[in-house]
């Protein structure tokens, strides 16, 4: 019991990090899964094509190999990243972490957008287009706002599965809640009790980022409840 | 053959993906038991089973499976030490990354497939039940003989998307030096220093996995939606 008390700095510090490295993907993915949605469900093959081969791959493969794949395997395009000047961002497990993490969420929420994209009511688009709406105006004012209103729980899920599949930085070494619970006990051989508390301080995270969300998805649907204040 | 032989360590990843396969199945059998038990007592009729297997989904969903796993192999291992040494006769236990693998798995995922077992019970009519209630069967015979057969259907979509998500998470246990896919992967990328191609070559195989079990997903949809009218 002292040394959960003893290590939980440590251990808060590492949520810090692990709450830095999922919001920073969050936001990044989500930004790159808009676009990637709408293109997603283009006609066009040249836009659709790329897309579907993106999505398919990040979610086809586990993201351990993912972070591997960019934390590793640029070890194997040093001189090259060097001449363009980026080998010292692939260098750090941090960014390396974050762009793995980006990517992979944007995969999963650029399928989940889509299936919101979907979703929208054809009468919806129709008026819109019959009001003098059309391309992005469309998109922006009318399909994107009710898309992401269908899609909030199943992106609620995916920013859950985020957070704790951001635990899998540590195995890059980067100082994470797992991380900082994996050095501590191999020091101190205080094994369960470092992996439970660590597991406390992931579900506090988990329970408090869902209710986060449960408000936004009630802020975002305001308008569908009557009298309701 | 040049290209499967990547430096004489292809067959090492596919001695690798042939146990992330074995370790895959044997998680999916043991995450389905633990589904069907979670779902009983999930509509229990004594709310203390209920509590538990509530507990049981809500906590295991909520922590990642890199720390359970962890807690499984180094922690529970260390517990039955510190518990017996306390009690003045210590036990030294340690787990095969195998057993803790599957063990860790499953039960991680027997969680999930609570879920999607606890929706297709829903999606049973209530009127058949009744049906067979008022036959004469015990309830038992009822879930074993009408809720079950219909349960299953239900829940092949849900269980084939457990299995996807499962199969990926067996890559972790390479942090426990289990010689699966993505071990061997690490091993030969170290021996060979060219981590970009063999991190490559597994993500391929378990992308070519992952294709695989949608196909037999497909099948086995259809062919237990044989005889459904739809519309």
């Amino acid at each position: 019991m002292e040394i959960i008390i003893e290590s939980l700095p440590r251990l808060l510090g590492g949520a810090v990090v692990t709450l830095e490295i999922t919001f920073l993907s969050v936001l990044l993915g989500f930004v790159l899964a808009i676009p990637l949605a709408v293109m997603r469900v283009s006609r066009l093959r040249c836009l659709w094509m790329p897309v579907y081969a993106f999505t398919f791959y990040f979610r086809g493969t586990p993201l351990l190999v993912q972070i591997f794949l960019i934390y590793y395997g640029s070890g194997q395009f040093q001189v090259f990243l060097d001449s363009v000047g980026l080998w010292h961002l692939f260098k750090s497990p941090w960014f390396c972490s974050v762009l793995a993490l980006t990517l992979n969420t944007a995969a999963y929420s650029a399928e989940i957008f889509r299936g919101g994209i979907q979703g929208v009511p054809r009468g919806e688009v129709e008026a819109a287009r019959a009001c003098g709406m059309s391309g992005i105006l469309l998109y922006r004012r009318i399909v994107i706002p009710k898309a992401l209103r269908i899609a909030w729980p199943a992106y609620t899920n995916e920013v859950i599965f985020l957070l704790q599949a951001s635990s899998l930085v540590s195995i890059i070494t980067v100082m994470d809640i797992t991380g900082v619970a994996r050095e501590i006990s191999a020091r101190s051989f205080a094994f369960y009790e470092l992996f439970l508390a660590a597991a406390a301080i992931y579900l506090v995270l988990v329970y408090g980022i869902l209710w986060i969300f449960k408000r936004i998805e009630n802020r975002i649907n305001a308008y569908l409840q009557v009298g309701q204040h | 053959m040049s290209f499967f032989d990547l430096h004489g360590y292809g067959w090492l990843l596919l001695q690798g993906a042939k146990l992330t396969l074995y370790v895959g199945i044997c998680s999916m059998v043991l995450a389905m038991g633990l589904g069907l038990l979670g779902v009983l007592c999930k509509f229990s009729r004594s709310s203390l089973v209920r509590f538990a297997a509530d507990t049981y989904t809500t906590v295991i969903r909520g922590i990642p499976e890199l720390i359970l796993i962890l807690l499984v192999y180094y922690g529970v291992p260390t517990l039955i030490q510190d518990v017996t040494a306390k009690l003045g006769q210590p036990v030294y236990v340690s787990f095969d990354p195998f057993v803790a693998g599957v063990a860790t798995i499953g039960f991680i995922y027997g969680a999930f497939s609570t879920e999607v077992f606890r929706g297709a019970y829903l999606a049973v009519p209530r009127g058949q039940v009744e049906a067979a209630r008022a036959c004469g069967m015990s309830r038992s015979l009822t879930f074993r003989r009408v809720v079950l057969p219909q349960m299953m259907r239900f829940a092949l979509p849900g269980l084939g998307n457990v299995w996807m998500v499962l199969i990926k998470a067996t890559a972790l246990i390479s942090v426990i030096q289990l010689p699966e896919l993505m071990r061997n992967a690490d091993i030969a990328a170290r021996a060979t220093r060219e981590p970009f191609t063999f991190f490559f070559a597994a993500s391929l195989i378990y992308l070519f996995i992952t294709i695989g079990s949608n196909l037999v997903q497909q099948w086995a949809e259809k062919r237990a939606s044989r005889g459904i009218i739809t519309d």
